[in-house]
């Protein structure tokens, strides 16, 4: 099993070309540097890259890798302290680095199109989203104003918006994230260009409206013909989109091949590692368990001699992988895998998978937190212009029931809007709930605000933030922010057992001790995120609220971030309610799930039972649109249409109703559904859907069996 | 348990003196002094009257010498600095300069580069006789001392509204606006004439004159600052930690404003020196006789209409210049190397 699949009709096509054919594009060993006053700093060193027509590749790698680097390169837009230094980048044939600033102008946005991260700041917000589109074809093809309105119109429908009129005619902040990045992808086909360059496009959207657009760059593959780069931090996303793959690391291609081939048959320790530390459905807390790549990514100018990785590299031959640069080998003489690295071929592969974790379940206790019909909602006032207007609610939470025990880790799943961050805010006593009991022990916390918690109550339940760069103070030193909470809590007065608390809890959370001098800045984020949990235990905590603790770090360290959350849970019985919208995380460290839709539970139960059918249908949604960086699993295909509704316009009836593929108007978009329970162990539902129905799903997530399993 | 394994190399004394707690205690050496001089001079005993100044000489030599080494990136603002720390240096070692009394009659009229009963005037003397070198040295302490006085006491009063009205919000924040509102819709000369007026015109007045006039303005930079600052997390974190709201504004809040901050006080700096200098020269700042640029430049106006005695008004108009040129070129070059990196 060597050749790769194609995966459409035009990459057979290109296939059997591409040894004729001009690339649409070719990167010759290319360097780019960024000066600054410390000197030139090489972002990317050695990059090759040869994309036939209507080939989709991608550049996969950890922040800081070059990935980014290179798209604007392409663009030859990279600011005035970047600049290429080697090689040459051939677009169809010409080299873009001796062109002029007319030429490339001419180039970019009509052959050359590019799509960015963030869809907000693609658009101009003061103009009309018809009026950016129709300026493309008018600029760079002299088009007539009715032909391009045409024209744009009939694009917006091709990336598949609903009623592209009211679009043309809307300003970017009244429609959707989502809809944005499709008008954003709308923009850059409508000149028809023949390589498009995608640079995370959908890294800022929710998973299911991700999983819309992912299915529509592969369409627009497919019907156009366009060359794609899709550059990426996420495996699955570029498993489900490429042809082929780059991996990079520190600025330099590390491996290449067919996506396959990659998968299957890394011969890179780095892209190994990669694999290993994340959480794939065949990952497992005891049997399988996630391994983090140790150490960090060197900065630019501070790159090992030889083999940039070394360093975290589990391979490393002292006399071999330090002698000098390494360039790229073929793997074999039959596929066009390269890889960067000189023991590629004496690595027993086969062995470099995780070793299960020998020690015993943790067994859950008694039930700690218990939440019984928990409602918030907001009063916010109408948008008036003199007079106030009418009084709207917005149901945040209705009625949340679960308990959480001792040692047990609980997921709340849901994408943005679905009412979990408020649900954070009334158990740390930042609001209070508007009915129903919160009861942490013996506790009722439901309308006790933080000012009127004592001490004791408070330091019981604390909190690791999502934004590794926002949840330390970056005035002050990481030893005395943590400091203030152990005094705080009362837990050590006297300042020396304040500072060996300190000095522990940095040892806890595997950190040098003079950090506890250092201030955020000098940190990188896995770190800060590592005393961001330091602080959170510095009480002694009974429940831990991790509000999406790993989602802002990059892949080999959010293994390691877990991994020590689930240590120090595992080491104190501490409670985890773990917040996220990504299913992968969540299945391999939860115990119990609850998934959230609209500020309404619609499915809780044991981590199988949710993973397992019956579905519901939201869940089953959210689980086929997590993608997996796994060749060997097979995903069943749901793809939800349209987007999110607004928490203060709900549906009535079921919140899931507008988007539901099961919906039965009449009865959906009317009446709220019934609570099901299924099984003894908790499992419920919340669906107008007969049993039966939900019994027969079909499993969304199929696990090859053993015997087909990967190699 | 002590952490005593291997320390690094102790930092140099150098190195120790640029860390936050001694520049503190530099300034303080610097300013304590000079303030208690200025303002204060009349109650301290006439003989040891100068000696109170000798710890500020060097404080201010050191603070020169950190402020030059560690924004030696900015061109500008080292030669903002160097302005400023002239002046400064001057107000310290007034006392001990070898110049006459500033306020003692020689030779009226004396043009500059002129001896006159045995005495040379470099700059020549005004129409009184008073030497205007010795005058315009001396008269830097008291727009340097109220000058800055009065910004930092507006700072104090403005932060502490903005970080009400930034963290609080809601009632707090309607009040302070529309209060600030109010203020900074008076012109600011006016503001200054109705309250030196009703309060009569003193040193002190001045503060309160120059506090009502700037902290509206500093409430609002300092207000748009904390409603930035307070989405973060660590604020969040603090919140839940059952924190004073107090401890939350001073502790966490207002550390991350200070960038703008210090920024914005240099200009204002300068900007309070020439509103100084103009009350003086309206007759309602600080009193005669006692050097003092403002007065210089009042005193000088009449007979400065001829142009032989032009020198008279451009020294102290040449003086306040200089002053407020360094604390816009310090401004600038902190504001340029924030853009950096």
């Amino acid at each position: 099993m060597t050749t790769a699949v194609p995966a459409s009709p035009d990459d057979s096509a290109a296939a059997a070309a591409s040894a004729n054919a001009t690339p649409v594009l070719e990167c010759r060993n290319l360097s780019i540097s960024y000066y600054t006053r410390a000197g030139e700093i090489p972002a990317v060193v050695d990059f090759n890259m040869r994309l036939m027509p209507g080939e989709a590749q991608g550049i996969v790698g950890e922040s800081g890798c070059g990935k980014s680097t290179v798209a604007l390169a392409i663009m030859n837009y990279m600011g005035q302290n970047g600049a290429i230094v080697g090689g040459e980048i051939l677009f169809q044939g010409r080299d873009m680095t001796t062109m002029s600033q007319e030429e490339l102008r001419q180039l970019r946005g009509s052959q050359i199109a590019m799509v960015y991260q963030e869809p907000m700041a693609s658009l101009n917000p003061s103009m009309k989203v018809g009026e950016q589109l129709i300026e493309v074809p008018i600029y760079h093809e002299n088009a007539s104003l009715e032909e391009a309105t045409a024209r744009a119109e009939t694009m917006l429908a091709n990336v598949r918006l609903p009623d592209p009129g009211r679009i043309m005619g809307a300003y970017p902040h009244q429609i959707s994230g989502g809809q944005q990045q499709r008008v954003v992808i709308a923009m850059a086909l409508l000149s028809n260009p023949k390589l498009l360059l995608l640079d995370e496009p959908t890294t800022a959207l929710d998973v299911t409206v991700e999983a819309g657009i992912v299915d529509l760059i592969r369409e627009i593959a497919q019907a156009y013909g366009t060359s794609m780069i899709y550059i990426s931090h996420n495996l699955g996303l570029i498993l489900e989109t490429c042809d082929r793959i780059t991996v990079m690391y520190s600025g330099e291609a590390v491996e290449f091949g067919d996506i396959r081939t990659v998968f299957n048959n890394m011969r890179h320790p780095y892209t190994r590692g990669l694999f290993n530390s994340i959480p794939l459905p065949t990952a497992n807390k005891s049997s399988r368990p996630l391994v983090p790549i140790r150490g960090q990514l060197p900065l630019p100018h501070l790159r090992p001699r030889g083999c940039n990785f070394g360093p975290r590299c589990d391979y490393y031959d002292e006399t071999r992988c330090n002698a000098g640069p390494i360039p790229m080998y073929d793997v074999k003489a039959d596929t066009n895998q390269k890889v960067r690295c000189v023991r590629f071929d004496e690595i027993d592969w086969a062995a470099a998978v995780p070793k299960p974790d020998e020690r015993e379940k943790v067994q859950p206790g008694d039930v700690v937190l218990r939440v019984d019909d928990m409602t918030k909602h907001y009063e916010i006032e109408g948008a008036g212009l003199l007079v106030s207007g009418a009084k709207k609610t917005i149901k945040a939470n209705q009625s949340l029931s679960f308990n959480a025990r001792e040692a047990e880790t609980v997921a709340i799943v849901g994408e943005s809007g679905c009412g979990k961050s408020t649900f954070a805010k009334v158990l740390m006593g930042l609001e209070t709930a508007t009915a129903g009991n919160v009861q942490l022990g013996n506790v009722e916390l439901a309308d006790l605000p933080v000012e009127t918690r004592d001490e004791s109550t408070i330091s019981k339940l604390q909190m690791v933030f999502q934004n590794p760069f926002d949840t330390l103070n970056p005035s002050h030193t990481v030893g005395s922010q943590i400091a203030r909470v152990i005094r705080k809590f009362g837990v050590e007065r006297d300042q020396e057992k304040v500072d060996a608390r300190v000095m522990d809890l940095l040892d806890t959370v595997k950190l040098p001790r003079d950090f506890a001098k250092r201030r955020p800045r000098q940190l990188s984020g896995g770190q800060k995120q590592r005393v961001g949990i330091a602080r959170a235990f510095a009480g002694d905590p009974n429940v831990v609220i991790a509000d999406e603790p790993v989602s802002a770090l990059d892949v080999s360290v959010q293994a390691a971030v877990t991994g020590l959350l689930m240590d120090i849970q595992r080491e104190n019985r501490t409670t985890l309610l773990f917040i996220s919208h990504d299913l992968s995380v969540v299945r391999y460290l939860a115990d119990r799930i609850v998934v959230m839709y609209l500020g309404l539970i619609m499915e809780q139960g044991t981590t199988d039972d949710i993973f397992a059918p019956p579905y519901h249908p939201y869940t089953e949604a959210l689980l086929s649109a997590v993608p997996i960086a796994d060749t060997n699993v097979k995903k069943r295909k749901v793809v939800l249409k349209g987007e999110i509704p607004s928490a203060a316009n709900p549906p009535k009836g079921c919140p899931f109703s507008t988007r539901c593929p099961y919906v039965m108007p009449g009865l959906c978009d009317v009446e709220m559904p019934p609570l099901k329970p299924f099984g003894a162990r908790g499992h419920q539902i919340l669906c107008h859907l007969d049993d039966a129905e939900l019994t027969g799903m079909e499993p969304v997530i199929a696990l090859p069996t053993s015997g087909e399993a990967a190699e | 348990m002590a952490v005593t394994t291997q320390t690094p190399p102790g930092p140099t004394l150098f190195q120790r003196l640029q860390s936050s707690r001694s520049i503190i205690l530099l300034l303080l050496l610097m300013w304590v002094p000079l303030t208690l001089y200025v303002m204060f001079g009349d109650y301290l005993p006439r003989d040891g009257q100068d000696l109170v100044l000798l710890p500020a000489i060097p404080a201010t030599l050191l603070l020169y010498c950190v402020a030059v080494y560690s924004w030696r990136e900015s061109p500008i603002a080292v030669i903002g600095v160097t302005l400023v720390f002239f002046w400064l240096l001057v107000a310290v070692t007034a006392p001990f300069l070898p110049i006459v009394d500033p306020n003692k009659p020689i030779a009226p009229f004396t043009l500059p580069g002129v001896e006159k009963r045995d005495h040379l005037f470099l700059l020549g003397a005004d129409f009184k006789g008073r030497d205007l070198l010795s005058r315009a040295l001396w008269g830097c302490q008291r727009v340097l001392v109220w000058g800055v006085t009065a910004t930092l006491v507006a700072y104090v009063v403005g932060s502490f509204l903005g970080l009400v009205a930034g963290y609080l919000g809601g009632w707090w924040d309607q009040v302070i606006s529309f209060l600030s509102n109010v203020l900074l819709s008076f012109p600011v000369m006016v503001l200054f004439i109705l309250i030196l007026n009703y309060l009569g015109p003193s040193g002190f007045n001045i503060i309160i004159a120059v506090t009502f006039a700037s902290a509206p303005a500093i409430m609002r930079i300092v207000r748009g600052l904390t409603l930035d600052t307070k989405t973060r997390d660590y604020i969040f974190a603090a919140q839940t930690r059952g924190e004073h709201p107090l401890w939350i504004m001073i502790v966490e809040l207002l550390p991350n404003a200070r960038g703008p901050i210090i920024v914005d006080a240099c200009l204002r700096l300068g900007y309070t020196t020439v509103a100084i200098t103009t009350l003086t020269f309206l007759g309602l700042g600080l009193q005669p006789p006692d050097p003092d640029w403002g007065l210089m430049i009042k005193e000088a106006a009449q007979v400065a209409m001829l142009w032989k005695f032009s020198y008279m008004l451009l020294i102290p108009a040449l003086s306040v210049s200089s002053l407020i040129l360094g604390f816009n070129l310090m401004a600038d070059g902190l504001r340029e190397m924030s853009l950096r990196d």
